[in-house]
């Protein structure tokens, strides 16, 4: 039986498939409107030590939708940590305050370490490159929406998939479950060989191409794109050769096929073309959207309101 | 005929044999024994499984724990440990590679909460045959190597 009371959730490493689809199935009740008011009387702090406005009001807005209160630092250097005072002891103070912290750090594994030094459970907001699991969940609520099913799917993931932790951990996550993954990428972006090792011990399919025309007659379910960042190249022109070639625009998707959905974890620069925003196959904003009952499902579930 | 020892056998303690040149005095700071009593060390002796030699260590009465002997794994993956009563040899033990690793290995990511934010070393073992750790905190993997041993 799958339980999230007081549990921490940081990393998609610590999740099984069965508690992945508890998220999936918690967050369908909640957006049909089926469970209201279980964050009633809980408090949640928001804590980011780095900004990330998207992500903190997403949050915020769960909590309110659900009856909670929510109080929380946007701007670090606002905080007593630009006093000097340590990680581990605003942990500990701003832990006792509240029923639930959410946590949004710069250095890899700061929830980690929040959630070992407070039983207060934790959410991982993003630490650094590492995780940012409840895009996963989105992602993964997103898919299930579109689909009806987690599995037997052709997902084509593109864009930086080297440095990008969103496809790093969705990667990991529908490995769970049995899908074909197409990564498409420069050769100096490609995914990570640690990641390709882990796909091959699950016994997960998966092929890699550097040109999006190649999966002309792949016939994919999901295009996952990712930004490309400049600041991953050292030579600008090099920057907009690449940047160009993954632009998905009206002609991409008639190439794709009809009915391949196109998935973004915005924001988004230009890898996605304006005109593709009206087109039905278009998933981004209804995925960005997501993110509010999903976090409200889990908050519900960490905090024993929908266990 | 008596035979010459290079490094003089010893009645009571812990040899370790085929410790790849120059990692004896890391093995020492593995397992932590900068004070404790005599210690024999022999480095760059010929060996046919290490191209640039092999390091012998020597620890007189002291009986390594089994918990103490697989950290070497870490670094020596073919060291041989014998344990010595009287001058014999009283067991020959096997090493293995430890499931976690506490305090021993810093991460080598310098943006890691053990770097950064003083969260305490910890790596669980990812794969045994390329000996590679993943760390608890920024769940980088990495293949253990010399570097990554916390100068203490």
């Amino acid at each position: 039986m799958v339980s999230f009371r007081g549990r921490s959730i940081v990393s998609i490493r610590d999740m099984t498939r069965d508690d992945l689809i508890k998220v999936v199935q918690t967050t369908e009740l909640v957006k049909r409107g089926e469970l209201s008011g279980f964050l009633e009387g809980k408090t949640v702090a928001t804590l980011f030590f780095e900004p990330s406005t998207r992500t903190r009001l997403s949050f915020e807005s769960a909590v309110f939708k659900s009856g909670g209160s929510v109080f929380g630092i946007a701007n670090p250097k606002a905080s007593s940590q630009s006093k000097g005072e340590s990680f581990a002891d605003s942990i500990r103070t701003v832990s006792g305050y509240c029923d639930v912290l959410v946590i949004r750090h710069p250095v890899e594994g700061a929830a980690r370490m929040a959630s070992e030094l407070t039983s207060t459970p934790v959410i991982n907001a993003g630490d650094g490159a590492n995780q940012h699991p409840t895009q996963t969940f989105l992602d993964l609520f997103t898919i299930n929406e579109s689909f009806g099913r987690l599995d037997n799917l052709k997902i084509g993931m593109m864009g930086d998939l080297k440095y990008g932790r969103t496809v790093h951990s969705l990667a990991n996550a529908l490995s769970l479950f049995g899908n074909e993954l197409t990564f498409i990428s420069p050769p100096t972006l490609q995914m990570p060989e640690h990641i390709l090792k882990e796909l091959s011990d699950r016994k997960i399919r998966y092929s890699s191409i550097a040109d999006l025309e190649e999966a002309e007659n792949s016939d994919l379910d999901i295009l996952y794109v990712t930004r490309i960042q400049k600041e991953r190249f050292g030579d600008p022109q090099e920057y907009e050769k690449v940047a160009g070639i993954y632009r998905i625009t009206q002609d991409t998707i008639r190439m794709l096929g009809e009915d391949v959905r196109v998935m973004h974890p915005l924001p988004r620069v230009d890898e996605i073309a304006e005109e593709v925003d009206t087109m039905p196959n278009a998933m981004y904003f209804t995925q960005a959207h997501n993110g509010i009952p999903t976090r409200q499902a889990l908050l519900g579930l960490m905090t024993g309101g929908l266990d | 005929m008596t035979r010459a020892y290079k490094v003089y056998s010893i009645e009571n303690g812990t040899v370790i044999d085929h410790i790849p040149t120059p990692l004896a005095l890391k093995v020492i700071s593995i397992l932590g024994l900068g004070s404790e009593g005599i210690m024999t060390i022999g480095i760059g002796f010929n060996s046919r499984k290490h191209p640039y030699g092999k390091d012998i260590l020597k620890i007189e009465n002291r009986e390594l724990s089994h918990d103490e002997t697989n950290k070497i794994a870490l670094i020596a993956p073919d060291a041989t440990i014998n344990i010595i009563k009287n001058g014999e040899v009283s067991e020959k033990r096997q090493i293995t590679l430890p499931s976690e690793v506490r305090d021993i290995l810093s991460c080598p990511n310098p943006n890691c909460a053990t770097n950064m934010l003083g969260a305490r070393k910890h790596f669980m073992l990812e794969n045994k045959e390329t000996v590679t750790y993943r760390c608890r905190y920024c769940e980088r993997a990495t293949v253990v190597n010399a570097d990554m041993l916390s100068k203490k």
